[in-house]
């Protein structure tokens, strides 16, 4: 019997194993576009078992492997979203302003025709973030593109560190104070929950510590404090082991939540939206924090009414690691695009704006040892343009995930739904515009009161 | 004599403050624009060229131009002078910042309120304005919405103190036409609840149409009798009555294929001025939109398929499918704060299909045509109001800086509360210590 169930285990794992393949593919002739290392014209990429084994002029292509002809065409690293919501079930557990105890991990939903979208837009890797709704909100969960797949576990980015979503301003409040008429209603209320709550997660830490001190020693007679998911994942970001993105509008509420992670000792921290991030740039750059923000979305909301588009310029002018990002299943489509607005709004090198879709993401997310530039060892995740990708005329061509192309758009079927739900009716949705696309606040929409 | 000429120095620099507390000022006189790449999308694009503006007209534009004695002259080597963009079909001016109720003006209370006139709300001050205008969008179409009817669209020159300085010379009566598919995915609705709200939606749009010309008759008849008889105070009517009559437009909302199919079946008997906007599925029918001569404003570019099912670039490629079958396309952001992104939503439409020249025409000649204002707007002719801004290249690419923008003939300063806040922030003072 055991045995069986071995075989069945072995053959289980096999399956997971297989759905996240890596494939081996020779890219040639393109103008690649390393962002670490230069630009190289006229030169090979060597994928193979899903790694880049090789850049170079003139490679051999290996025994049964794909080779891309990338003639004239632009090959860079596989664009990364440091804040997206799409392949997800849920997107907020707007119960309490504090739920650290969540995860979207346990949300995926491989099914998603977004991930194809964002795939034809050049994006391999997606950080599929918790809702802004909780001061601090749930954990989150780095996902590769890796589309057609009904394996959640498959789209996991397994190196990923972990993160977690923070918010401050308008949506904790409102959703809270305002909604449920619990703490915050005010920005007074979210510093004093991140306080009282890392406050108790270092008790609980020491109850802990002393408990494991002690319980080996003769005579000990204490007992073990109550395991509680919440504190453990609050105690972590205090260990440091997981990055916090925090959802941000206002320069004094920025400004507060750094004085607090310098109180508590936490130093990943990595601001998203961050629209006014632009006044608190040296401080931002003190402290080693990094900003995620949008190209130009402003105006939806008051506190971001005092915004400006060249936010990422200063930014990253005073030393903040920025990324564009988009929190939307449109916007994911052409990050490339949002990167260019760089170039109108402050003049940034090529290099520097695409770097805000490749590297700074990857930093921002803890995988830059992985992705987000193309070098011999990093994964095989690639797009290919057919002009430079920050021109308005360029087209997204072909998008690899792990040596796997993902993308074809000259072998592009016009239906790419996975599966299709038989009782869906040929149905229209009506057009929503600007940041009606935004799924920051999705199942947290009720709890707002005007 | 000294004091006196302190207090005037004083005065000065009280003055250039308080400039400073929207924008500076724009400045009216006569420009030539010289040494300069005309590109007038009537006429093909004019190397080497001069344009001068004066009386807030193009006087004059060609290779073979004398500069008028006294005006300013504006070195324009290198650069590419160009029409004013037209947004088709925005909420610019009406709404200021979206999540708050209170700034919000292009929703009245009814569902047939054609009396409410976006004109009077828009506001001058808005900051959103000079954000916008700088980036080469001049003018734009301030739309209500919210409801069947609700209300009468204006189309704005994005300067000026009131809205009469304002508008561009014309208005549309809005029409949401009755939606039979679902609103979005938080729509809960039933199919069958679908159903019953869009047979609803028609029948009050048939009562308010059949409503609109009984009214119109009576009017007719009572002009012809010449009698002193009145119509009865009714704002609604009466601001149907010109759209009845065939003078005034009515720019109909309409996106899924079975709603625009829906709508062509329904104004063709009519005999009216009809505009179609958003028309997100017009690709579907494009054929069909050709067919009944339909004008359309197709936008946003930039956004969704309808379906899961539909290929993800559709909306990218639609303002060009249907503009090849035939259909005379102007493109709209639909957007509020960042109708800047106009030559943007253009520039994926030329990529995906339209091509260059014709993208760039769909948000210049062909809205300006649209909106019978062609004569007015749209492109650079002798006798057009001076709607011009000049780039250092192509205004479809993120990386073209505009240089100098008029508008209707006023030069208007490159300034936004953006840019101030770049000019503030950038080595902002203090810096990390004070």
């Amino acid at each position: 019997m055991k045995e069986y169930i071995a075989i069945v285990l072995l053959l289980l794992f096999s399956q997971a194993v297989q759905s996240q393949q890596k494939g081996t593919v020779l890219i040639k002739n393109g103008t690649v576009l390393t962002i670490t290392k230069g630009t190289m014209e006229a030169t090979d990429v060597l994928i193979k078992d899903g790694v880049i084994s090789k850049i170079g002029k003139g490679l051999s292509t290996p025994k049964g492997a794909q080779t891309i002809d990338a003639t004239g065409m632009y090959v860079m690293p596989g664009i990364i979203d440091a804040h997206s919501h799409i392949a997800l079930d849920a997107v907020n557990e707007a119960t309490s302003p504090v739920t650290a105890e969540v995860w979207t991990g346990d949300a995926i939903n491989p099914l998603d025709v977004s991930i194809y979208r964002a795939l034809a837009g050049g994006v391999t890797i997606s950080h599929a973030l918790h809702g802004s709704a909780n001061a601090i909100g749930g954990q989150s969960e780095t996902i590769k593109h890796r589309y057609g797949t009904v394996d959640p576990d498959a789209l996991r980015m397994k190196e990923a560190p972990r993160t977690i979503k923070f918010a401050l301003g308008e949506n904790p409040t409102r959703v809270h104070g305002g909604g449920n008429g619990i703490v915050p209603r005010t920005r007074m209320g979210v510093e004093a929950v991140f306080r009282s709550s890392f406050s108790e997660a270092r008790q609980y830490m020491k109850a802990w510590d002393e408990y494991n001190a002690g319980k080996s020693k003769k005579g000990y007679k204490g007992t073990a404090p109550q395991y509680d998911l919440r504190l453990e994942t609050l105690a972590d970001i205090l260990k440091g082991d997981i990055i916090v993105h925090c959802h941000s509008y206002r320069a004094d509420e920025i400004y507060m939540l750094m004085q607090v992670c310098k109180d508590f000792g936490i130093k990943k921290l990595v601001f998203q939206h961050v629209n006014e991030g632009f006044k608190v740039a040296p401080e931002l750059a003190e402290f080693g924090a990094m900003a995620s923000v949008f190209s130009d979305w402003w105006a939806y909301k008051f506190e971001v009414y005092y915004s400006t588009a060249y936010n990422a310029t200063i930014l990253h002018k005073n030393g903040v690691v920025t990324s564009i990002n988009s929190d939307s299943g449109e916007l994911i489509r052409h990050l490339y695009h949002e990167a260019a607005k760089t170039q109108k709004y402050g003049g940034l090198s090529d290099n520097d704006a695409l770097s805000m879709i490749t590297i700074n993401p990857a930093k921002q997310l803890g995988i830059e040892s992985r992705v987000g530039s193309i070098e011999e060892g990093k994964d095989g995740d690639i797009a290919i343009f057919k002009n430079h990708p920050l021109s308005i005329y360029t087209i997204p061509m072909m998008t690899i995930v792990d040596g796997v192309v993902e993308f074809d758009r000259e072998n592009d079927p016009d239906d790419m739904r996975i599966y299709v739900d038989p009782k869906e009716t040929i149905d229209v949705t009506l057009h929503g515009t600007g940041h009606a696309g935004d799924r920051c606040m999705q199942d947290a929409e009720f709890l707002f009161h005007e | 004599m000294k004091n006196f000429k302190y207090i005037f120095l004083g005065l000065i620099l009280l003055a250039a403050q308080l400039a400073e507390a929207q924008n500076a000022k724009g400045k009216t006189g006569t420009f030539a624009l010289t040494n300069a790449n005309l590109v007038t999308i009537t006429n093909g694009t004019i190397s080497n060229a001069t344009l001068i503006i004066a009386d807030g007209k193009i006087s004059a534009l060609g290779k073979d131009v004398t500069v008028p004695e006294g005006a300013e002259v504006i070195d324009c080597t290198g650069l590419s002078v160009y029409p004013g963009m037209i947004e088709g079909g925005s909420r610019l001016g009406l709404s200021e910042v979206g999540s708050d109720a209170r700034t919000r003006d292009y929703n009245e209370v009814g569902d047939v309120i054609p009396q409410m006139r976006a004109l009077t709300a828009v506001n001058p001050n808005s900051v959103l304005i000079p954000v916008t205008r700088i980036s080469g969008v001049t003018t734009a179409l301030a739309v209500p919405d919210g409801s069947l009817f609700p209300g009468t669209a204006a189309l704005v020159n994005l300067h000026g103190y009131t809205p009469d300085q304002m508008y561009a010379g014309f208005e549309a009566v809005v029409l949401n036409f009755p939606s039979t598919g679902k609103r979005g995915r938080w729509d809960s609705r039933s199919e069958e609840d679908i159903k019953k709200d869009a047979e609803k939606a028609l029948k009050q749009l048939n009562d308010a149409w059949d409503k609109a010309v009984a009214y119109y008759r009576i009017d007719s008849a009572i002009r012809v009798k010449d009698s002193k008889k009145e119509m009865q105070y009714y704002p609604e009517m009466e601001n149907l009555l010109p759209v009845v009559r065939g003078e005034k437009t009515l720019l109909v909302e309409v996106n899924a294929a079975d709603d625009i199919k829906a709508a062509i079946d329904w104004v063709a008997d009519k005999n009216i001025k009809v505009v179609f906007s958003g028309v997100s599925e017009g690709w579907r029918v494009a054929e069909k939109l050709a067919e009944a001569k339909i004008p359309v404003i197709a936008g946003p570019v930039l956004s969704i398929p309808n379906r899961e099912y539909d290929r993800y670039d559709r909306s990218y490629a639609n303002p060009g499918i249907m503009q090849k079958a035939g259909v005379k396309v102007a493109i709209k952001t639909a957007d509020t704060e960042n109708v800047r992104n106009l030559p943007y939503n253009a520039g994926f439409a030329a990529t995906y299909g339209m091509g260059k020249e014709e993208a760039l025409k769909a948000i210049t000649i062909v809205p300006a045509e649209i909106f019978e204002v062609a004569d007015q707007l749209g492109s650079l002719e002798k006798g057009k109001i001076a709607n011009v801004f000049v780039a250092d290249g192509d205004p479809f690419e993120t990386e073209t800086q505009v240089r100098h923008l008029f508008i209707q003939g006023w030069k208007i300063p490159l300034e936004s509360r953006q840019t101030k806040l770049y000019d503030e922030f950038l080595e902002r003072e203090p810096g990390l210590k004070k």
